[in-house]
């Protein structure tokens, strides 16, 4: 049973850290909880889907499917995350004055929430995926299933509460530097996706250059274990990265630095966050 | 973004000719173990990995050290590719059934 907690607790951490971050960066926005909710479900209904058909999408593009699968998934939240960014560096100033003058209540309505559920829907249908068929292959392992099933569900419920964690962490953070802090993490999790996805497009033999291992610090931070796995989903950490990896992610913190600074509107420039 | 892109069209338009030169090999997930369990590949090559899962459960062969992640569902095939490695020995498991798949490439 502790075993299929652990399994399925570590496929959810990413999902989970990531709803943490999208809930503590909406703080203030009326109706997002339906919103994450919404993001939630769908991920989870597209996460039945793609474990549904896992043989299909694995024997697709010559046996490369499910790593393309990935590597597309992560490039669409990357996408949504710079979207994201683009839209508060425009309007996020004037939306922290308005809450500071009348109160949390007047951005209501006013943000796209639209990247955010998308974000959330991604990393749900990621993880959640295999925690489907895992948890499919305790049932038709047959009659041995049920204290592993058991152990499953108890692994999404540490999940859920590992959420509530990074969300109540992150809020615990004074109103003044939320913004900020969101604002970089949002950015270190896109350069760790985009990270993740060209290995994703290395292993499906899409991109074959500069994979040559830059370093290795498995000894001292695995990143299998639970404070790598979380580092790895919060700032891209990677035990052995390549050098298309290491690239990559730094094209996608330059990228994200230079929209936030791009679509700043001029005035807010000179002032200093 | 864009070599994100032409990635995706190289995809989409067939495998880049690396592929071809790809050495083949064979494992077989049976009863939660992998058969063989020892694997010996030419290093510094590309090789491409097929794994058949004959259990009717699905299974995830991972690898921290050869950076893979690939799941296989019960009764099918699965395609792993990877290197080109250096010489040494690389652990896998089946990650759903840990305690007892387990195996070990190595590139020599």
């Amino acid at each position: 049973m502790f075993g299929a907690l652990i399994i399925v607790f570590r496929e959810v951490i990413e999902a989970g850290l990531i709803i943490g971050i999208v809930l503590a960066a909406t703080r203030g926005i009326s109706g997002r909880g339906h919103w994450v909710a919404a993001g939630v479900l769908l991920g989870t209904l597209g996460a039945g889907i793609v474990a549904l058909f896992a043989e299909a999408i694995a024997n697709a593009f010559e046996g490369s499917g499910q790593e393309l699968l990935n590597a597309s998934v992560l490039g669409a939240a990357v996408v949504m995350l710079m979207w994201h960014t683009v839209w508060m560096a425009r309007h996020g100033r004037e939306m922290a004055a308005e809450m500071a003058a009348v109160g949390a209540a007047v951005s209501a309505g006013k943000r796209p929430m639209t990247a955010l559920v998308v974000v959330v829907g991604l990393a749900v249908l990621r993880e959640g995926s295999e925690v489907v068929l895992f948890l499919y292959g305790i049932f038709a392992g047959g009659a041995s299933g049920s204290s592993l099933f058991i152990g499953g569900v108890l692994g999404l419920a540490v999940g859920a509460a590992f959420t509530a964690l990074t969300y109540y962490g992150l809020v615990s953070i004074p109103p003044r530097h939320i913004f900020t802090a969101t604002t970089v993490l949002i950015a270190l999790l896109a350069a760790g996706m985009a990270a993740q996805a060209v290995q994703y497009l290395d292993a499906a033999g899409v991109i074959n250059v500069l994979s040559r291992q830059l370093w290795d610090s498995s000894p001292w931070l695995p990143q299998d274990g639970i404070i790598g796995h979380v580092l790895h989903t919060l700032i891209g950490y990677t035990d052995r990265p390549t050098e298309l990896q290491l690239i990559a992610y730094l094209a996608t913190l330059t990228a994200m630095a230079a929209l936030a600074w791009l679509a700043a509107p001029t005035r807010a420039r000179r002032v200093p966050a | 973004m864009r070599g994100f892109a032409v990635a995706i069209l190289l995809a989409a338009v067939g495998m880049p000719s690396a592929q071809a030169l790809a050495q083949e090999f064979n494992l077989v997930i049976r009863n939660h173990k992998f058969e063989p369990q020892e694997l010996r590949v030419p290093a510094g090559k590309r090789v491409s990995i097929y794994v058949a899962n004959e259990d009717v459960t699905p299974e995830e062969f991972e690898s921290a050290t050869l950076k893979v992640e690939k799941i296989i569902p019960g009764k099918s095939k699965g395609l792993v590719r990877i290197g080109p490695l250096a010489p040494g020995r690389y652990e896998f498991i089946g990650e759903f059934h840990a305690d007892t798949a387990k195996g070990v490439i190595i590139a020599e």
